[in-house]
This record gives structure tokens, C-alpha cells and sequence, in this order.
């Protein structure tokens, strides 16, 4: 399989389809053909001609656009069906994505688990195909880049009759060429900022020939996209975790490797004020009933100078104080904290007052922290009150007569305790939980009466570290040049030439024909060179 | 021939940077799940916490000794369940150089002493206040038993309730020194 040498002596590399240099057709289909396709100049696709190693027939295969275009359609497909049942990060997150689909719909459901749809982003044959596209765009790009900047490179001036001929512009007339006339020509193409060569008797104008880079442009931003989106998966590069944390709280911020903490001084949510706020919103609160203004949680950020083992306590260093509003989130070292939900009003102390239920008279009270409730409650003057039992979240009374928590989270605080009083020094026992009092072990002479709560909020902060945003804004932005660069210019040309007592003319563009007509109906009118016609339809 | 030899170096270098690439996504996205994780067979990360005595509890300190680290919370029925057997083979098996480490996860204070108290527990309670350790441990349902050899790996992971004292007890055997 050796060059192509044409018969005006230029050698092409195998598979050329049009001369590089002269344009004339170098194979019987191109010669056959009524207007060549100059997509890539006729270059040479030497993928499809050598297919001898594995190394080729791998190669041959993702450099076929044709495949390139499957591989999208099935990605489409795909993620189109991955939206038809929830996907796993949408499930309750109490059940098990195992049984949940089938449990929830049927055969449908275990099949659309057992291929991976549920979690399509993360299966590996999703990943398979988005990687098959990236492949496929570096081999389709480099192998039609390269021959068609060698076909442009190579380009002569005087392009065979055929060649010329069968472009979708052109003309030929019976005259010869003035050397007034093509001055003037030369003149207004000169003025439309054509290039112009010229080699004794033939003429070719060319603009915007960068214009033709625009797709690979275009690919190489998709590529540093595609990279930029890889590396999400890399430790260290891409952190999104949710931070739940009370009022009050001190907590390890999630991601950071136990450097910073994060305490929660106090959250708010303010609502529009129809008397303080403009006008504007009386119309909406007064249709709502309430609009919120602002959802903030002021923090302190720390840095922990120990960062010993996980349950070690921390020496905390203060970095900073911080207001964090939605769309106003704090940042650090590369992290940011952003509002994201939150929870009102969890129940954080309990207050009760021991009384005397004959007299209605009170022996004193307690307050019960429900995060750390005390042994004993030490009333002074011979009253005591005793914790036996606490239950955060009373859930009834098990079958081993015992009562029972469903959870460590004060939802539903029950107590068992033991009253101490001066007539009762081995103290009565009483069962209270809300709107609820039991005496299990018989009638007592006091009781522990509610008085009071205290509640407190939680606010649920995003914390995201995202180092593959620069990738990504630069990906996007070279993708963006490529669209423009191939769409705002377009590459004409332009062949006037003189072949045994006749003038051809003929031109091409990649796009935009009837911009180029006009172009060229303007630069030629009124000389005696023949105006190209559309072969076209 | 010269240059189509290049060609073939050209392209298979290219294919082979694409194939890394390709490879190396592969592996960061199939193993995000797992990473912090713990599996059986990794080492160990090692904690301190203070028990309910008031004494530190580091796990490093218990090199050449098996470790039963169960994880576990007053509210949870099947953490009640393997008390009593986690209680009775603890003393059995200290001689033999098994030691039982529990951490309680989300309780306070009083609930987790009462607990202790209920069931006889004289094996050290730790409480995970700031839930680092389960973090640490990966801990979602509870309870979660480790088994850590004497050279500080994760010898097995027990996601779940232990319901019988043979089941313990060969949980034990596997960690002894």
C-alpha cells in the first residue's frame, strides 16, 4: 500500500480522494461523483484504508463517526430510561435499593435494578459509554484534523477542471482573462480581507480558513470537560456532604479529614414584615400568610491544632465568625458551607415541677437537659428527684414490661422517676411521659408536673470542595471558542482560472452558500469574469 | 514501511493514554463507594474514647490482643439481645487474651450507666458523643461487631444481631492470639 502519486506529480497519501495539490479525483467513485464532498478535502481517512493489527482494527473502529453517533444515541436512551423509576439517591433512605424497586414495581423494578439503572451514573457500563464517547472524540478528531490541514496546507492554486467543476459553485465561459479586469477583482477581494496567491494565469482567493478548526476546538474543551468530570472521583478532589447540627453544637466538619469544626451559634428564619418591609410584598403576604427573608445560621469556624485520633477531643482554635445565608455560604481553605435545610424547634430541655397533689403545692423544679439528664435533682430540704429511666422517643411499653425508645432522639421524651420527699424517703415511683402519667408500682402522694420546654433548631449545611471547577469552567470555555470560531467565520474560496480559452470559476465555503453568492456576486459584477452559478438544486 | 510502523507507535500510544484514562475512571468511580468503608482484611483505624470510668481507651493499646468491638445503643432490641453473651464470654476469654470494647452510639450518660447496670456489663463502655468513631467505622445499623485481630486488622464484620453464645463464642475463638 504505497503513495498516490497524481499526474501533476503531487503524492498523496494512501486513500486520498482528491489531489491535496491539483484537486483532481484520485478515485472512480469521486471521479463519478457530480459535485465532490469537501467536507474533509478529500483527504485521506487512513483509518478505514489500514487494517492489519489490533492496534488499527481498535482504532478504525472509534475513529468511525458512525459509531460516535451510536455511542450518543444509546447514552441518551440510557439516561432517558434511567427517569422513569426514582433514582436510588430519591428512595426512602431507610430500605434497601435491593428489594425496594422489585417491592415497589414488580419484575420492572428488579430488572431496572438488576441492569444497574437505578443508579445510573455510577454504573459501570454508563461509565463505559461516556468513556467509549471521549475515546471516540480524540481518534475521530486527530484522524480527520491532520489530513485535512495537510490537504490545506498543500493546496495549489491551480485546481484541475474537475475538481473545479464539481464544486457547487462554478462557471466556465469561452474568453481569456484581462489583466485589467482580475486587478479589479483582485482590488475587491483584496477590500473583503481575501488572501490571494496566484501562479500565471490562475487565482485563488481564501478567508477564514481558521474557521475549519472550530469543531476540533470544540472537542479539545469537551475532552478537559470530560477529564474535569473524571477526577470528580478522585479523594481529594470533589467533596458534597450534608452537616446536620444543632444549636449549640460543635461538630467535625464532614470532608476535612477532621481539621475543621463547625459550632452552631444560633439559627434563624426572619419573615417578611408587612410593616417594616416595602410595600411590594403586601400582595404576597397577604396571600401566603408569611414569606421567609432570610434563612441563616451564625457559626464559628475552627481549626483543630490536635487532629488526633477520631474520638480524641479536639484543641480547637477559633478561625473565624460567619453568617451563613442562603447564596452567601462560608468559605474556607477551599471548602464552602452553604444553607441548606433545616429543622425547627427539637425539643433540647424538659421542665417539671415536683408537687404535692392533695395541697397543689410545689417542692421545687427541675430542668432536664433530654442530651444529658442528670442521676439525681437535689430539691434541698429532703426533696429529691431520682431519674430511673429515660426514654427519648416513648414508644409504648414492651412485652417485657419495660418501656421502650425507638430512637436516641428526643421526639417523645418519657422519664421513670423516683420522687424523694420528707414523707416519702424512699421515694414514689411515677411513669411521665407527654400528656401521660402512669404509677406503676401504686398511688403516690406526688406527682412531677410539666411546666415548661425548651427547644432549640437544627440547620442542615451542604459542604462542598469542588477542585475540578477550573477544569471544567476552562473545558467549557474552549468548547465555546470552538462554536464560535466555526460558526461567526466561514471559510471561502475562491478559484478563477483560465484552461484553453475558457475562464473557470468556481468556489466553495463551508457553510453559509448564500453569504458567499453575494460576496462574490459583488466582487465580480461588472467585469467580464463569468459569475458561478449553484449546481445545486 | 518506516512510517507505517510509526503510525502503529503513534496509535497504539495514543490508545494506550485513552486506555489509562479510561482504566483509571473505572477504578475511582468503583471504588468511591467502598472507600471509607471499612472491609475485612484492612487495618483497623484506631480511636480514643473515654470509657464510662473515666479511664482512655485507646484501641492501639490493645496490640497482641484480640479485640470484640461492638457497637451498639440502648434503643436498639438486637444490641440487648448479645449483651448477655458478650458479658459471659468476656470474662471467659480475657484469660485468653480476647478483650471486649463496647461503644455506645447516640445515648447519654445516664441512659448508657443504667443500661450497664441492667445487664451486669463490666466490660469497658465507651460513648461516641461526636460520633467520630462511627464515622470512622463507616456504622450505619446497629449493632455492628468487629472483630480486630492481635496485629490490629479487621479480621470480620458482623452487621447485625449475634442471637446465640455459639455464634459469639467462635467470634472469639477467630481473634485469639
Amino acid at each position: 500500500m504505497g503513495k498516490v502519486k497524481c499526474e501533476c506529480g503531487h503524492v498523496n497519501p494512501h486513500g486520498t480522494i482528491l489531489c491535496e495539490s491539483c484537486g483532481r479525483a484520485l478515485t472512480e467513485e469521486a471521479q463519478r461523483e457530480k459535485l465532490h464532498d469537501m467536507r474533509y478535502e478529500g483527504s485521506a481517512r487512513r483509518s478505514q484504508t489500514y487494517n492489519k493489527t489490533i492496534i488499527d482494527k481498535v482504532w478504525n473502529f472509534f475513529s468511525s463517526v458512525k459509531v460516535g453517533i451510536w455511542l450518543i444515541v444509546l447514552t441518551l436512551i440510557a439516561s432517558s430510561i434511567g427517569t422513569i423509576f426514582p433514582q436510588k439517591l430519591f428512595i426512602p433512605n431507610n430500605v434497601s435499593p435491593e428489594t425496594y424497586y422489585e417491592d415497589t414495581y414488580g419484575v420492572a423494578g428488579k430488572i431496572y435494578y438488576t441492569l444497574g439503572f437505578y443508579d445510573l451514573y455510577n454504573s459501570i457500563w454508563f461509565i463505559g459509554l461516556i468513556a467509549a464517547i471521549g475515546v471516540s472524540l480524540v481518534i475521530c478528531s486527530l484522524d480527520r484534523v491532520i489530513p485535512l490541514y495537510r490537504a490545506l496546507k498543500n493546496q495549489r492554486v491551480a485546481r484541475h477542471s474537475s475538481f473545479m467543476k464539481k464544486q457547487r459553485l462554478f462557471t466556465s465561459k469561452e474568453g481569456t482573462l484581462q489583466s485589467g479586469e482580475l486587478d479589479k477583482v483582485k482590488e475587491k477581494l483584496k477590500s473583503k480581507r481575501y488572501h490571494i496567491r496566484e501562479e500565471e494565469g490562475s487565482l485563488l482567493a481564501e478567508k477564514g480558513r481558521f474557521s475549519r478548526w472550530g469543531p476540533y476546538i470544540n472537542h479539545i474543551g469537551l475532552i478537559i470537560f470530560l477529564i474535569g468530570a473524571m477526577l470528580r472521583s478522585t479523594e481529594g478532589m470533589y467533596t458534597d456532604a450534608m452537616l446536620w447540627i444543632r444549636e449549640g453544637e460543635t461538630l467535625e466538619i464532614p470532608g476535612t479529614q477532621g481539621e475543621y469544626y463547625l459550632k452552631n451559634e444560633k439559627f434563624t428564619i426572619e419573615n417578611y414584615d408587612e410593616k417594616k418591609d416595602p410595600e411590594v410584598f403586601k400582595e404576597a403576604l397577604k396571600r401566603t400568610g408569611g414569606v421567609v427573608k432570610n434563612y441563616q445560621t451564625d457559626a464559628v469556624l475552627y481549626r483543630d491544632e490536635n487532629r488526633d485520633l477520631p474520638g480524641a477531643k479536639p484543641k480547637l482554635v477559633k478561625v473565624k465568625d460567619a453568617e451563613i445565608r442562603v447564596n452567601e455560604p462560608l468559605k474556607f481553605d477551599k471548602f464552602a458551607l452553604y444553607q441548606d435545610s433545616y429543622s425547627k424547634d427539637e425539643m433540647k430541655a424538659m421542665e417539671f415541677a415536683l408537687a404535692d397533689k392533695a395541697t397543689q403545692k410545689e417542692a421545687g423544679r427541675v430542668k432536664i437537659d433530654l442530651f444529658n439528664p442528670k442521676d439525681t435533682y437535689d430539691l434541698g430540704k429532703g426533696y429529691k428527684v431520682e431519674i430511673i429511666g429515660y426514654y427519648p422517643d416513648y414508644d409504648g411499653i414492651g412485652s417485657d414490661g419495660e418501656p421502650k425508645t425507638k430512637s436516641p432522639l428526643p421526639n417523645n421524651p418519657a422519664f421513670l422517676f423516683k420522687m424523694i420527699s420528707p414523707e416519702h424517703p424512699k421515694g414514689e415511683i411515677s411513669f411521665t411521659a407527654i400528656r401521660q402519667t402512669l404509677e406503676p408500682v401504686g398511688k403516690t402522694d406526688y406527682k412531677m408536673e410539666f411546666r415548661g420546654i425548651e427547644t432549640r433548631n437544627i440547620s442542615a449545611l451542604t459542604v462542598r470542595k469542588d477542585l475540578t471547577l477550573w477544569i471544567l469552567g476552562l473545558g467549557g470555555a474552549i468548547f465555546m471558542i470552538g462554536v464560535i470560531q466555526g460558526a461567526y467565520w466561514n471559510h471561502r474560496r475562491l478559484w478563477i482560472r483560465e484552461i484553453n480559452g475558457e475562464i473557470y470559476v468556481a468556489a466553495h465555503t463551508n457553510k453559509n452558500w448564500h453569504g458567499l453568492k453575494r460576496e462574490i456576486n459583488s466582487v465580480i459584477e461588472g467585469t467580464s469574469v463569468p459569475i458561478p452559478e449553484d449546481q445545486q438544486g | 514501511m518506516n512510517k507505517k510502523k510509526k503510525r502503529l507507535v503513534i496509535r497504539s500510544i495514543i490508545l494506550a493514554i485513552l486506555a489509562i484514562a479510561v482504566g483509571y475512571t473505572f477504578y475511582s468511580n468503583l471504588t468511591k463507594e467502598a472507600r471509607g468503608n471499612l472491609k475485612e482484611g484492612d487495618q483497623a483505624p484506631d480511636f480514643v474514647l473515654t470509657d464510662l470510668s473515666g479511664k482512655e481507651r485507646q484501641l492501639s493499646d490493645y496490640k497482641g490482643k484480640g479485640v470484640f468491638l461492638n457497637f451498639w445503643g440502648s434503643w436498639c432490641e438486637p444490641c440487648k439481645k448479645e449483651m448477655p453473651h458478650m458479658e459471659k464470654l468476656s470474662k471467659e476469654f480475657k484469660e485468653q487474651g480476647v478483650e471486649v470494647l463496647a461503644v455506645n452510639v447516640g445515648d447519654s450518660e445516664l441512659q448508657t450507666k443504667k443500661f450497664a447496670k441492667q445487664y451486669g456489663l463490666t466490660f469497658p463502655i465507651a460513648i461516641d458523643s461526636t460520633k467520630e468513631v462511627q464515622d470512622a467505622y463507616g456504622i450505619n445499623p446497629l449493632p455492628a461487631t468487629f472483630m480486630i485481630s492481635p496485629d490490629g486488622k479487621v479480621e470480620q464484620i458482623v452487621i447485625g444481631g449475634l442471637v446465640k453464645e455459639e455464634q459469639v463464642r467462635a467470634l472469639f475463638e477467630k481473634v485469639k492470639p
